[in-house]
């Protein structure tokens, strides 16, 4: 399968003097992590689907800095970005998908102040954008009926940047039925992991954030629960691994739904 | 002739020492670094509008915010009476604008005595919910000792307060009944107000002229000393947010909420450090004592808005109980955060009155008040923002608290330094090297 996956990278194109229509920023988590590899191959299998005309970065990306920001690292922060800056306006990138919030949300907040102006979206808003284009058709509707999905918000999506519609829209197209936590939108309560804590072991307490959070979605008894972002799916797995529920119920990003849906 | 000179002193006093209170607290506001809030005027407004005047983010919880409602709406319109209670005091006179306002005045006067009335229900509702249902918010740590006496007295207050004008309304309809009353008499017989007409005969109707007269001059008396005594305990109270609440919701932060700020003495060493041919030496060495610390150790290091903020804050909770640390057993409790801000601050201003500008008692925000383990549990979620029905931003001075300890003190945990060291050798948090970054494309 992977064979067929199309990635171009930024300094390809350029040598085949093409310009691509949109940067797919990868991340830390989608280049690393085993299980986040996973959402950034179905992000791939969908642009390749639509002949959207995409390029990363590849060994030229490197960590936006979001982790370093949020605990407080300025210089380490400051020093990324403008690295990262410089790569991007030597390929002159105007347009970049992110395939997690928190590239998203540093790549587009916190970048221009320090030079970096892109137009930068998040993968669940392009791939709603190509499912309401009619590029992407969601047909093997079946593979979710009947199932109940439950989509828990990323608060660098959802809070930080009020992106909630997006994700929800993609799974209507699912033939699913949508169930909301009760903390959900602007009250979803957050996995666990931001603000630098998925590098770190949380604080003395009495309970681990992601269990808070899985038992949310336990209430609704979800066959799958939803997210978009690779560490939010980390926590979210662990928590349901907790609970003995991993046989029952699956972790899954809104790009892996949608992809499988259209038998990709 | 006496109560008139009376009357003009107390005025005198209640607003001098309300005027000497709110220069006190903006002196200590401007202790803070300078941001600027002044772009996008109309957005501000709106936001004020809705948000403070409008109370939007109340409504998230439709029960308090229906009570609270009641409270607010009693306390904005009995400003108005107060208005012909100022002129009366000072001119001697009594309900001098009932014969020109005639109808208008009985309406209005109606509509004060009604909302009275509701927040009468409002208070005890909220007495009970405070002292007697067991809702976790107000009864955490940090709600122990004064800030609970205030939550308590300042509805205790309002009670009174809300005695007093009936006993003044009550008894006067008596009297008006009676063609006693220093109103002018109109030859109507009553007044007609809403609720004193019914409650004014059924509790005083049996008392003698004399008692009647000594009820409602304490009635009147009491009401405007409570006034007096309400608008200068607001500053010592987080019940400071009645009019607060204004400018920090106009001054609000319109950025979207995962925007941090950019930290500028940060980018110019940057800059310095990434460009090969800058000269070290070109930029000017900032003059001795303006050297500014990055990140925030004590009040003095955060902003004019988060002091503001901190004055601001009405100490409800709303922002602990939604925060995931809390909720999970961790030290951290934004309310508290606020709360800190807000005492340490005043023992700042107060030591700059006392010893001079430049005194330091040793004792700083960070530490004394509040403890790394605090900040560092915090995942930068902005439920605490996103909840706040005053627009309080709890996050961007743990952030700043953060900064502190990381770029002055390198006191990170353990565990994000390895972190921040993997960022800067690998370009990742962990240690991948950044050769394989995509080596994802042809694995299976
Ligand atoms: S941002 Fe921090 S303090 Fe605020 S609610 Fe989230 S974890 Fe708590
Ligand atoms: S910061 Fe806001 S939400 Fe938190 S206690 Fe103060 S007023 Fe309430």
């Amino acid at each position: 399968m992977s064979e067929l996956l199309k990635v171009p990278t930024m300094a390809e194109m350029m040598a085949a003097g093409e310009v691509p229509e949109v940067l797919f920023w990868v991340g830390c988590a989608g280049s690393f992590d085993d299980r986040a590899k996973k959402i950034t191959k179905a992000i791939v299998k969908i642009l390749n689907k639509c002949d959207v005309k995409f390029a990363v970065l590849g060994t030229e990306e490197s960590c936006t800095g979001d982790p370093a920001k949020r605990a407080g690292n300025e210089f380490l922060f400051q020093m990324q970005a403008m690295m990262n800056i410089q790569v991007l306006d030597a390929y002159e990138v105007k347009k970049i998908v992110t395939g997690c919030p928190h590239c998203f949300n540093t790549l587009k907040n916190e970048y221009p102040e320090l030079g970096g102006n892109y137009g930068v979206i998040h993968h669940t808003q392009l791939i709603q954008s190509l499912i309401d284009e009619g590029k992407l058709k969601v047909e093997g509707g079946d593979t979710f009926k009947g199932k109940k999905i439950t989509f828990h918000d990323p608060c660098y999506l959802g809070r930080a940047n009020d992106v909630y519609e997006a994700p929800r829209q993609m799974l209507q197209s699912l033939d699913a039925e949508l169930a909301e936590m009760k903390r959900c939108r602007t009250k979803g309560l957050c996995c666990g992991a931001g603000g630098a804590q998925m590098f770190k072991e949380a604080e003395k307490g009495n309970k681990e954030v992601n269990i808070e959070r899985t038992e949310d979605a336990l209430e609704v008894k979800p066959d799958i629960i939803a997210t978009g972002c690779p560490f939010c799916n980390t926590m979210m797995t662990d928590g349901v691994k907790n609970f003995n529920k991993e046989g029952e119920i699956q972790v899954m990003d809104v790009a892996e739904l949608i992809a499988t849906a259209a038998d990709l | 002739m006496v109560a008139i000179i009376v009357f003009s002193i107390l005025l005198l006093v209640g607003i001098g020492a309300f005027a000497m209170n709110v220069g006190r607290i903006r002196a200590n506001i401007l202790l803070g670094r300078d941001v600027d809030r002044t772009d996008n005027k109309s957005e501000r407004f709106k936001t004020m509008a809705l948000v403070a005047l409008g109370q939007k983010k109340m409504f998230k919880r439709p029960i308090p915010a229906v009570l609270h409602l009641m409270l607010y709406a009693a306390f904005v319109i009995t400003q108005i009476e107060l208005i012909e209670i100022f002129a009366d005091g000072l001119t001697g006179q009594h309900r001098m604008f009932r014969g020109s306002l005639g109808g208008f005045y009985t309406f209005m006067i109606s509509f004060i005595e009604i909302l009275s009335i509701l927040a009468f229900i409002a208070t005890f509702a909220f007495l009970a919910r405070r002292n007697l249902l067991k809702i976790p918010r107000f009864t955490m740590k940090e709600m122990t000792g004064w800030p609970k006496l205030d939550g308590n007295l300042i509805l205790i207050a309002e009670i009174i307060l809300i005695c007093f004008i009936f006993m003044m309304n009550g008894a006067d309809e008596v009297m008006y009944q009676r063609g006693l009353s220093h109103a002018e008499n109109l030859g109507d017989g009553s007044f007609s107000f809403a609720v004193s007409q019914w409650v004014g005969p059924a509790l005083f109707g049996g008392m003698s002229d004399s008692s009647l007269e000594l009820v409602e001059r304490i009635g009147w008396w009491g009401h405007i000393v409570m006034v007096f005594s309400f608008l200068n305990y607001l500053p010592f109270s987080k019940h400071f947010h009645i009019l607060l609440a204004f400018p920090n919701t106009y001054y609000s932060n319109l950025e979207k909420k995962g925007k941090f700020t950019n930290n500028e003495a940060v980018t110019n060493e940057v800059k310095l450090m990434m460009d090969p041919n800058a000269d070290p030496f070109a930029a000017p060495a900032p003059a001795e004592g303006e050297v500014q610390r990055f990140g925030a150790k004590d009040v003095t290091d955060l902003t004019w808005k988060n002091l503001l903020d901190s004055y601001t804050c009405t100490e409800c909770g709303r922002c602990t109980s939604s925060c995931p640390a809390n909720q999970t057993g961790k030290l951290l409790s934004p309310r508290k955060i606020m709360m800190d801000t807000r005492d340490r601050l005043d023992e700042v201003g107060k030591n700059i009155r006392k010893h001079g500008k430049d005194y330091d008692d040793g004792k700083s925000l960070l530490t004394d008040y509040i403890s790394a383990e605090e900040l560092w549990a915090c995942t930068s979620c902005n439920a605490c923002v996103e909840e706040c029905p005053v627009n309080i931003d709890p996050l961007s001075i743990i952030t700043e608290m953060r900064r502190y300890l990381v770029m002055e003190e390198s006191k990170a945990p353990s565990e994000l330094a390895t972190m921040f060291t993997n960022i800067e050798n690998n370009g990742a948090p962990w240690q991948f090297s950044q050769a394989d970054r995509l080596k994802w494309k042809d694995e299976n």
